[in-house]
């Protein structure tokens, strides 16, 4: 897990962590690497304890136990005005009777700097974030957005070296969410700040982050590019949790091998031992169909692992704008029903409808096979 | 990934502080310290006083008799073992009060006071005190006496502890009949009060009847007076020269009428404020759902405004009962011979000098006080779950025959309140009531009455500056203190205690144990005794709990984020909280010292055992002219009361405007 | 620290001289006398002390006397000048009194100066109970005057006679000591549980009862003679009754307090309480003095009076105190008002 970047040493280390609150665990021996310059996104369900390891590394509500160094300083047990960072909130905490203007000069007093350095640096932030005329107003007379910039503003206006944002979008509305995104992402590659995102959303964390740490129940379930953690999940929680997932109980053969329903089919190597219950999982648009017209016209339609090919009835037909999901029932799964994303095409090459009857195949190299959730 | 269930063991991480969390957690401390100084350790004065007892000791003196020729032969006879001997006494009788003494004859049962037999009388210890006449005799010198003298000797009693004082207090039925008078006069004047403030409320909250406006300031008006005040107006209104006594059919006004028709006008602000804030966030969709269901309105009434506004209902009459069964001022003034317990904790303290029952009659009057309080504090939690709700606020309807009915109510009501008003401020421009009704300002001055004269009024002024201004930084300091310091939770917790407490302690009490601690020489804190500096404290103190409870509102509506941004700024957190919290709650800030100042004016309770003659006070004049027998002048002083708390509710609504606009301007758009 | 002396020295000498150009000493003063006379006396004594300013404490006599007793171990108080002898012969009992023989204490009346060595009080004048009786309103409810004591148990009063509490009034104390001395005390208490039976209420002080009685509140008050008096001459329709079998009285006095911090101005002040002048002063209120041969006769002060003060014994009223405020607060206090 302590993949170094190039000048070999990591900017944060969290080495050990434990947070206790009464007899509740929210975190379990955290340990983790944050390179310098890197977006690391924490990314879990509500009450994983992301929040709570984001506070911890700023001091605000301290851990129970274990280390916290940054630029190779301990930082474990120091208020968080000793430490070296900024910090934006899901509420912006914006001081509201202060215009922009000061708000973002409160970091830069008493700093040694001048007053017209203040100004200077205020001017130039406020471009930055794209507001350069709202410096006199206050802000309940600014959008969401653009309170989410200035809170962004004041906490990189003293050059902090760490940038911790606390589901900095989720109090937007989608639209906005989705643009501020990318400027947040734009912003932090030009500054080159290390920068610790907590969020819910994945599709966040998927856009923005240079590498994602999946938390639940206080623990690190993967850490991983964006990639990583959505091809090859670590833990069917992750699997689940990231993006839409078929769950099919099934029994491990040998390694490479999986019994679903009645038949074995070939999958991922796994180390399961023969017989073992499992869970053979697959994402829906990983789903391959067959049949006339299954590829584009002069393409051949190639089943590449026959076991794994077999037929479905197409139960029902959902169209989602880009693509069509369909629920296909099998014999092979008795009563459970698979998920599988058609493009459009497809579905009119193969002319699928409701009831008709279709052959697919599940790619190798996509079966995934877990161990059920609650034998962990 | 380690799969660990259990913390491991060592040394759990104790966080650095910040020099903001020292300053904070000193902050705090000096503000606890502060409140257990002032209440803590007064109301322990008090509580240990009270089981504070006197007892003869028989066998602390020696006697020895001599025969008639005036030669003492030796024998030592203490009167314990006379009364072992003769059974003169038996346990009881040697309870005693500080003041109480007890002759020595009546253990020589052939004593006469023409006899030639004399006597020689000393104390065993140096703690010992007898008196011969009006002689203290200290110390164990023989002291020798002839018949004729030994006649005048009086034994002193010596501290003992115990319960002696409670069970005389309730062997006493002059003492705890007050108990039932008390809780008497608290039901009816609650029932009463309650009952004319829901109407009053309802009729400003549901109906679409004309002058609410001014019908909500007559509301607010008793507030700004003492409590005495009502009862100086119904004297006039009728005692035996009363304007319209014929109106009591013969009944006397001294006593439990008055005290009740008192209570109802002082306590009927407090009560509106409370109901009227529950029906105004009633749900309008309850409403609309009614009418949907054809229920009647005198259904809808029962099934959805009285359930909407209960808890308002409850706790609004656990502050009247509250407020009537500690108060002092208007049972003084109206109460006639009915006893009831604050009057009997001065009536015993100032009249008898019997401090040790003023504390048991304290203890008696506090657990009442503090049941209502809790059951209040209960009742005011859920009332907050209610007021989170989403709900659409309700939009009254026309409806003519029942507007001028609720009119009609209203301006039977606030003739009431002006009535009274207008009464005391006749009365106090009539030159000899009821027999030269001619004007003059005769009773305007002051300085010929008893309480202190004009500069009693200025006494006043002084005090509810201070308290108002002092009060407000002791006390919003502190609430900020506790509601946005990190950690130090065992802290917090006891801070915030200390905080509730002093509106469960009467103020007749805390004034009382005011005494017992601040005067005490052996107290290092004993040099504020007599001075404006313990009354501004014991105001302050006495009013502590809503000006904390106003603060913490206000900032519990400021975000939790405000201290930790700060932080990561490195920027201090005094200038946070002078840059933006003080600002941000400013409104609350004023709110509190209005407050402050209006109870300073109008307090009678606490500062009643604690002023000085350099520190006579308007209220307390009110009290003492009244008591001379001066009641025009008592009106005269009340009234000037009155103009000058409404002059400063003016000043503070100029101030809060003034004040808004500045420091408020983020709020307009 | 230099910066602090510069300016500190010399206004330290401003403060100094200043308090040394008026030479001023302040007595704390606890009274009971009548708040309107207090501004007189403090003008009369000033003028000849122009030094010593006195800051009046002032109240009813039960209050004072309490409030003394309270700060026994932490006296307030340099002198009290005008409270009831009976309180400050409690006060000397407790040792709170300075004994002190003012300059001229020979020229007064033996009965008016405590019987010590070294006298620890001496007495100013006599205060002496009387009935208030409102001829207006004693007419409108169809009274006839009561010319003695025993009259006032008549059931003709029912309801219509104030008397102040003898707990905290020094009047009703006197009142009430005299009713046992005269009665004997089973004849007291008896007289006391008839009269009980017709008083409307008992209030806190002793001149509220003549108040009351001259704002036509109540018909009949039970008080004393000055402020009747002074009522009268205010204009109310009042007649001071002196009851037959003769009238309670006590003496107003002055002590000094033992520790007061200055000893020598208490000391002048209590010397000017025993001079010709100040009895003079007292007379405009008071028909009996200290001094005799000074009183003159008092505008409406009821005749006969001075016949009618009856021998009071001050020890029996000082040691019995206690207990006799005991049972008549067990007899009378907190009993419902009567009815009437």
């Amino acid at each position: 897990m302590t993949e170094t970047t190039a000048n070999g040493q990591p900017y944060l280390r969290i080495e050990g962590l434990w947070k206790a609150f009464g007899d509740f665990l929210a975190l379990k021996d955290i340990s983790l690497d944050i390179h310098d310059g890197e977006f690391v996104c924490f990314l879990g369900p509500s009450g994983c304890g992301k929040t709570t390891l984001l506070r911890a590394i700023a001091g605000l509500d301290l851990q129970t136990k274990g280390q916290v160094t940054q630029a190779k300083k301990d930082i474990s047990d120091l208020p968080p005005s000793a430490r070296d960072f900024g910090i934006v909130f899901q509420s912006y905490a914006l001081f509201p009777n202060l215009t922009i203007k000061k708000n973002i000069a409160f970091g830069l007093e008493n700093t040694g700097r001048s007053k017209p350095e203040v100004e200077a640096r205020v001017t130039e932030l406020l471009d930055l974030v794209g507001l350069p005329d709202q410096g006199a107003k206050y802000p309940a007379q600014l959008s969401g957005g653009q309170q989410q910039r200035i809170a962004l503003a004041r906490a990189i206006a003293t050059n902090p070296g760490l940038l911790l944002l606390d589901e900095p979008l989720s109090a937007l509305d989608a639209k906005v969410r989705v643009h501020l995104r990318h400027e947040i992402k734009e912003l932090q590659r030009k500054l080159g700040v290390t920068t610790v995102m907590v969020t819910h959303d994945q599709e966040e964390a998927l856009s923005m982050a240079d590498r994602i740490v999946v938390m639940n129940h206080g623990v690190i379930e993967q850490v991983g590019s964006p990639t990583d953690v959505y091809r090859e999940p670590a833990t069917l929680f992750v699997a689940d949790f990231i993006g839409e997932m078929n769950q099919i109980p099934a029994t491990a053969g040998a390694s490479g091998r999986v019994t679903v329903g009645t038949s074995e089919m070939i999958c991922k190597p796994h180390d399961f031992g023969n017989n073992a219950p499992v869970i053979a999982a697959i994402r829906p648009e990983d789903v391959i169909p067959h049949g006339d017209g299954a590829r584009s016209p002069g393409g051949e339609d190639v089943i590449a692992t026959p076991e794994n090919a077999f037929e479905v009835t197409v139960d029902e037909m959902e169209f989602l704008g880009s693509f069509w999901r369909c629920r296909l029932a099998s014999e092979r799964f008795g009563e459970e029903e698979l998920i599988a994303d058609f493009s459009i095409n497809a579905v009119r090459r193969l002319e699928l409808a409701t009831n008709k009857t279709m052959i697919i195949e599940l790619p190798e190299d996509r079966l995934m096979v877990f161990a059920p959730e609650d034998a962990r | 990934m380690t799969d660990a269930t259990a913390l491991p063991d060592g040394p759990v991480i104790k966080g650095r502080l910040s020099r903001d969390d020292v300053i904070m957690r000193l902050g705090m401390v000096v503000i606890a310290i502060y409140l257990v100084a002032t209440m803590v350790l007064p109301l322990w004065a008090m509580l240990s006083k009270s089981f504070s007892t006197f007892k003869f000791d028989l066998s602390g003196y020696e006697i020895q008799v001599s025969d008639e020729a005036g030669s003492f032969e030796g024998t030592i006879l203490t009167p314990a073992e006379l009364n072992a001997e003769l059974g003169v006494l038996e346990l009881g009788d040697l309870d005693a009060g500080s003041d109480s003494r007890m002759g020595l004859t009546q253990f020589f049962p052939d004593f006469s006071f023409r006899s030639p037999v004399m006597y020689r009388v000393r104390n065993t210890t140096d703690a010992g005190r007898f008196l011969v006449g009006s002689e203290l005799k200290t110390g164990t010198e023989w002291i020798e006496l002839d018949s004729n003298t030994f006649r005048r000797v009086q034994m002193r009693p010596v501290k003992s502890t115990g319960l002696g004082n409670f069970v005389s207090y309730f062997s006493t039925p002059a003492l705890f009949n007050s108990i039932k008078n008390s809780l008497m006069i608290a039901v009816i004047s609650t029932v009463i009060t309650v009952t004319l403030a829901f109407w009053f409320a309802y009729a400003l909250n549901r109906s679409c009847m004309r002058f609410k406006g001014a019908f909500r300031l007559v509301a607010m008006a008793p507030i700004l007076v003492p409590s005495l005040l009502p009862g100086i107006a119904l004297v006039y209104l009728f005692g035996n020269q009363g304007m319209i006594k014929e109106l009591l059919f013969g009944a006397s006004i001294y006593g439990p009428i008055g005290i009740v028709i008192g209570s109802v006008f002082f306590t009927f602000p407090h009560a509106f404020i409370i109901i009227s804030t529950a029906l105004a966030i009633s749900d309008a969709r309850l409403y609309e759902a009614a009418v949907s269901l054809r229920s009647t309105p005198w259904r809808t009434f029962w099934t959805v405004t009285i359930p909407g506004a209960r808890y308002g209902l409850i706790s609004a009459a656990f502050v009247v009962f509250n407020l009537v069964i500690t108060d002092f001022g208007l049972p003084k003034v109206i109460g006639g011979q009915f006893n009831v317990l604050a009057v009997d904790i001065y009536k015993q303290v100032i009249g008898q000098q019997n401090f040790e029952m003023g504390a048991v009659v304290s203890v008696v009057l506090v657990v009442p006080a503090i049941l209502a309080f809790a059951i209040d504090r209960l009742v005011q939690s859920k009332q907050v779950a209610l007021l989170s709700a989403r709900s659409v606020p309700y939009q009254p309807t026309t409806n003519r025959k029942a507007d001028n009915i609720f009119l009609g109510y209203c301006v039977l009501v606030a003739v009431f309140i002006v009535g009274m008003l207008a009464v005391c401020q006749f009365a106090a421009l009539i030159k000899f009531w009821p027999y030269d009704l001619s004007f003059s300002l005769k009773n305007y001055e002051f300085d010929r009455m008893d309480g202190g004269g004009w500069g009693s009024y200025f006494n006043s002024i002084k005090l509810a500056l201070l308290t108002a201004v002092i009060g407000t930084c002791v006390i919003f300091f502190g609430a900020y203190l506790v509601e946005k310091s990190n950690g130090f939770k065992t802290g917090r917790a006891i801070f915030q205690m200390f905080a509730m407490l002093p509106m469960a302690i009467p103020g007749m009490v805390l004034g009382l144990a005011y005494i017992f601690f601040f005067n005490n020489p052996a107290n290092p804190l004993n040099f504020i005794y007599g001075t404006m500096a313990i009354l501004v404290i014991c105001t302050v103190t006495h009013f502590y709990t809503v000006s904390h409870l106003t603060a913490v509102t206000a900032l519990k509506q400021m975000d939790r984020e405000f201290e930790s941004v700060s932080a990561s700024l490195k920027q201090p957190t005094m200038k946070l909280f002078s840059r933006v919290t003080v600002p941000v709650c400013m409104p609350a800030i004023l709110d509190i010292s209005i407050y402050l100042f209006v109870n300073a004016m109008t307090t009678v309770s606490a500062v009643v055992f604690l002023y000085s003659p350099k520190t006579t006070l308007a209220s307390i004049a009110v009290l003492n002219m009244d008591d001379a027998g001066d009641i025009a002048p008592a009106a005269a002083m009340g009234m000037m009361i009155f103009y000058t708390n409404a002059a400063a509710r003016i000043i503070h609504l100029i101030l809060s405007k003034g004040v808004l606009t500045r420091t408020q301007a983020w709020r307009t758009r | 620290m230099k910066l602090t002396k510069t300016w500190a020295a010399p206004l330290f000498a401003s403060v100094l001289a200043a308090t040394a150009a008026q030479a001023e000493t302040e007595l704390t003063v606890y009274t009971a006398i009548e708040a309107e006379d207090l501004a007189r006396y403090a003008e009369t004594f000033n003028a000849h002390h122009p030094d010593i300013k006195v800051n009046w404490v002032r109240d009813s006599t039960g209050v004072v006397t309490a409030k003394l007793l309270a700060e026994r171990d932490n006296p307030q108080a340099d002198v009290v000048w005008g409270l009831a002898a009976t309180s400050l012969l409690l006060l000397k009992s407790e040792g709170m009194l300075e004994p002190y023989a003012p300059a001229g204490v020979e020229m007064l009346d033996p009965k008016f100066v405590d019987a010590g060595d070294t006298p620890t009080w001496v007495g100013m004048d006599a205060w002496v109970a009387s009935v208030c009786y409102n001829t207006i309103e004693a007419e409108k409810a169809g009274l006839t005057p009561p010319t003695s004591w025993k009259d006032l148990t008549n059931e003709m009063y029912k309801g219509h006679v104030i008397m102040p509490n003898p707990n905290s009034s020094g009047t009703g104390f006197l009142d009430v000591s005299s009713w046992l001395q005269m009665f004997g005390e089973e004849g007291g208490w008896e007289y006391m549980d008839a009269l009980h039976e017709n008083i409307a209420r008992y209030t806190h002080s002793g001149s509220k009862p003549c108040k009351l009685a001259a704002a036509g509140e109540i018909p009949i008050g039970v008080s004393f003679a000055f402020r009747g008096a002074k009522s009268k001459a205010d204009g109310a329709p009042l007649e001071i009754i002196v009851p037959s079998e003769g009238v309670g009285w006590d003496m107003e006095a002055t002590a000094i307090v033992a520790g007061t911090d200055d000893l020598e101005a208490a000391q002048k002040l209590v010397d000017f309480t025993v001079t010709k002048e100040a009895m003079e002063m007292y007379n405009s209120g008071y028909a009996v003095v200290a001094m005799p041969g000074v009183a003159k006769p008092v505008k409406f002060f009821p005749e006969g009076l001075l016949d009618a003060m009856i021998a009071n014994d001050f020890e029996f009223a000082a040691n019995n105190r206690a207990s006799i405020l005991e049972e008549w607060q067990k007899r009378y206090d907190g009993k419902s008002e009567p009815k009437g």
